[in-house]
């Protein structure tokens, strides 16, 4: 099962690098979102998957037993969604924004802060 | 999007969302729920409203800046997990009380307040969010 | 969850703190919830613009206070944790604070003061309605955060927390240049934090735990078996990434300059730090044998990212732009002491950061006053502001003092110290590189001088449009506290060159800080 998931995860990382390669900012949205994704899953694979096992933990060892999946990364991942939706969120709006303000949404054309052909500062005094 | 069937429909789907996000709120400390889906589910709600009647009615329904509720629901959580400063505990821990309400005893906690601060900061922000995206599309 | 009920048989002191916590130990935490409760309340109250200004002084006011008796407390009772919510490390989220991280945050509170201060005049009614105050306030929780928490899991919370602050912060304006320096911020500065989650999970497979202290226990024995080389050389990616180092530092002269000159300044003295901050806390204390390794690597960079800024900075027309590459040379000053790794470069790396912090908030607040007078950051237009405004020509030839490296301000120490610690273990080069970009700065620092306060005015019909008046108390003040301080940590550097000794001696050897979060040796 993990295989599969590893691999999952592998194909969602590629995707979300191949999207972020692209020039326009909405497909960088989109890579951003599968991203998130990509990394979500990888940290719930990396705490097991296991069927429904109850969770006991006998006195002695430290850690949690073969049979069980590590509840931790599950906890982790709430988190990171939570940010990781958040973060979607307002970069969707600045998105948007960019895409009204701006009038395009091609980062090649996005010279706003960076224009070209800045002068050259003073040579001499 | 403002189809009469949506526009008489959206009211009342917008409050029992509301009504719902609260029972979840309320139910999530031991069953799935809690704050955080709570709020989006208010969120969701107040942004459905937004597409069927215009952002400007919702502002004025909800009332205050959803930035000014997300920030009221931050003081709440800072505060609930102050609290334990008075029993020498540290920082964000749990506390528990029992109020007798008629004949039953109810269990409160800062958990609760914690889990209610973080329902006001989520609906808050993704009201605020979604409703500049909703304000911007129709100009 | 479990009540304290007292019908419950179970032992809960196997699980649970019992012991009660002092009061002093709130002090861990009270910076963080001070910032969070003020910026909370100030978002509730954002239409009251009149208020704003002045509740956020008294609260940073406070924050300073407080950070200060964080400081005092560390400095006197040594390393304090607290662990959130009763349950024991490594299973509660720690706070740590040690004396670098506590220094740090004090530095950070002043600087956030001053910008306060500042943004009381230069910020208009519009940037405090659309919130202004509160971000500084949830921005500096996150970076308090950052430099406190014993935890790695928080660190990448607190993270997230001051990025999204700092978006609020970076678009105050929506004019459309800020929107295309902040798309390209946002994005980018995503990717770093991802790699950070993406090491951190990893991490959290090989360990099992995300307690600082924790890892460090288990670190030296899994070192033969687990791929903590790999883990290390993603740290460093993604924390460099932060703190803008060489090959990626893209985004920082992309962003830095467009914002309101107020918060550019905040960000130049705090953001990049941070990142540097983390690479300590993980490169030197969490994995200090995989470290040796990449050794070459990080001086390599480090190397690059300070020559570059340099060159960088002498190829700027914009003052802002010219500052922005300013900050990335000093980042590569930092980045050498860590590549030293020795007790004299980490101590050289922490005064630097500390001075970086102080002396580029305060140049941003000088190049923000300059560019009111001479009405644009060009330096191609003379602005003769040393016979106009007289003490700000002063303040700024210090600050290109200092930032430069030159006695008698605060570069000239950590520099020193840090080609001191080069050549002590044979790296001649690194020393050359650190000698070189001091000079390079001090060209860069001495054009911006000559072109824009020294240079007089071509035509003399302008002297007498009325001359831009600068108010002592929002202008003045807090560009004279941060140059007091940078003036100070030059003159009288003995007790701050010991500090920071001392901190980076309880970064490589941790045992302070692991004994702080678990007393008797440990639960197991």
């Amino acid at each position: 099962m993990e295989t599969y998931m590893i691999l999952l995860v592998g194909v969602f990382f590629s995707v979300a690098v191949y999207l972020f390669l692209s020039r326009h900012i909405i497909r960088i949205l989109l890579g951003a979102a599968i991203l998130g994704n990509a990394v979500n899953l990888l940290i719930f694979t990396s705490g097991r998957l296991t069927r429904e096992v109850p969770p006991i933990i006998a006195t002695g060892p430290t850690g949690t037993p073969e049979t069980m999946a590590n509840p931790l990364p599950q906890a982790l991942i709430l988190t990171a969604i939570v940010i990781s939706f958040s973060f979607f969120a307002f970069l969707l709006v600045l998105t948007y924004r960019t895409y009204q303000e701006l009038d395009t949404d091609d980062t090649d054309e996005m010279r706003f802060a960076e224009p070209r052909g800045q002068q050259m500062p003073p040579l001499e005094y | 999007m403002n189809t009469l069937i949506f526009r008489t429909i959206a009211p009342y789907l917008t409050s029992l969302m509301v009504l719902f996000s609260v029972f979840v709120l309320l139910r999530g400390h031991n069953e799935p729920g809690g704050g955080f889906i709570g709020g989006l589910i208010a969120a969701s709600a107040f942004a459905i409203y937004g597409i069927a009647w215009g952002v400007s009615p919702v502002r004025r329904a909800i009332y205050f800046h959803p930035l000014g509720i997300a920030g009221f629901g931050l003081v709440l959580a800072t505060f609930s997990g102050m609290l334990s400063i008075f029993f020498h505990a540290p920082f964000m821990t749990g506390l528990w009380g029992y109020v007798p309400i008629f004949e039953d005893e109810i269990p409160v906690s800062t958990v609760l307040f914690f889990d209610i601060g973080v329902y006001f900061v989520v609906v808050g922000a993704i009201t605020s969010v979604a409703l500049a995206l909703e304000e911007r599309s129709r100009d | 969850m479990a009540s304290p009920d007292t019908s419950n048989t179970a032992d809960l002191s196997v699980a649970m703190m019992t012991a009660p916590v002092e009061l002093a130990d709130w002090l861990v935490v009270a910076p963080v919830a001070l910032c969070i409760t003020f910026g909370a309340i100030l978002m509730m109250l954002r239409k009251n613009t009149w208020l704003q200004a002045g509740a956020s002084v008294v609260g940073l006011s406070l924050l300073v206070v407080a950070c200060g008796a964080l400081l005092a407390h560390v400095l006197l009772n040594g390393t304090v944790t607290m662990t959130m919510g009763r349950w024991l490390p490594p299973f509660g989220i720690s706070f740590t604070v040690d004396i670098l991280g506590a220094s740090l945050t004090f530095v950070a509170s002043v600087i956030a003061l001053a910008s306060g201060i500042f943004g009381a005049n230069d910020v208009d009614m519009s940037g405090r309605r659309y919130g202004f105050y509160p971000f500084l306030f949830l921005m500096m929780a996150g970076v308090i955060g950052s430099f406190l928490t014993g935890d790695i899991f928080n660190l990448y919370v607190w993270f997230e927390v001051l990025l999204i602050s700092s978006f609020g912060l970076l678009i105050l304006g929506s004019e459309p240049r800020q929107i295309d320096g902040a798309t390209k911020y946002a994005f980018l500065n995503l990717v770093a934090t991802t790699l950070f989650l993406i090491a951190t999970g990893y991490l959290y497979g090989i360990f099992g735990t995300l307690n600082m202290a924790d890892i460090m226990r288990k670190a030296p024995e899994m070192g033969e078996t687990a791929p903590l080389l790999t883990l290390t050389a993603m740290y460093f990616m993604a924390f460099g990434m932060k703190a803008a180092a060489f090959p990626v530092n893209f985004w920082l002269p992309a962003s830095y300059h467009t914002p309101r000159i107020v918060v550019s300044a905040i960000f130049a003295g705090l953001l990049t730090k941070v990142g540097v901050y983390a690479l300590l806390r993980v490169l030197i204390m969490l994995f200090p044998a995989e470290r040796e390794v990449l050794g070459l690597v990080v001086a390599i960079v480090a190397v690059l990212t300070m020559v570059f800024g340099a060159l960088g900075a002498l190829a700027q027309t914009d003052y802002r732009r010219l500052l922005g590459y300013l900050v990335i040379s000093g980042i590569g000053v930092m980045l050498a002491g860590i590549a030293l790794a020795s007790l004299t470069g980490l101590s050289g790396t922490i005064f630097y950061a500390v001075h970086s912090m102080i002396v580029m908030t305060a140049l941003y607040l000088v190049c923000g006053l300059t560019a009111r007078i001479a009405g644009g950051f060009s330096l191609a237009e003379p602005a003769d502001i040393y016979r106009s405004h007289l003490p700000l020509a002063a303040l700024t030839l210090m600050l290109l003092f200092a930032v430069s490296g030159l006695p008698p301000f605060s570069g000239f120490w950590p520099k020193a110290v840090l080609v001191k610690a080069s050549l002590d273990v044979g790296e001649w080069w690194m020393a050359g590189a650190i000698l070189l970009t001091g000079f390079l700065t001090t060209i860069a620092a001495g054009r911006v001088w000559i072109l824009v306060y020294w240079r007089a005015r071509q035509e003399a019909g302008d002297s007498d449009a009325s001359p831009v008046r600068l108010k002592p108390m929002t202008d003045y003040l807090p560009v004279g506290i941060l140059t007091a301080l940078a003036v100070l940590l030059g003159v009288y550097p003995e007790p701050f060159l010991d500090m920071a000794q001392t901190a980076a001696s309880q970064l490589i050897h941790p045992a302070a800080y692991i004994d702080s979060v678990f007393p008797a040796g440990g639960v197991e």
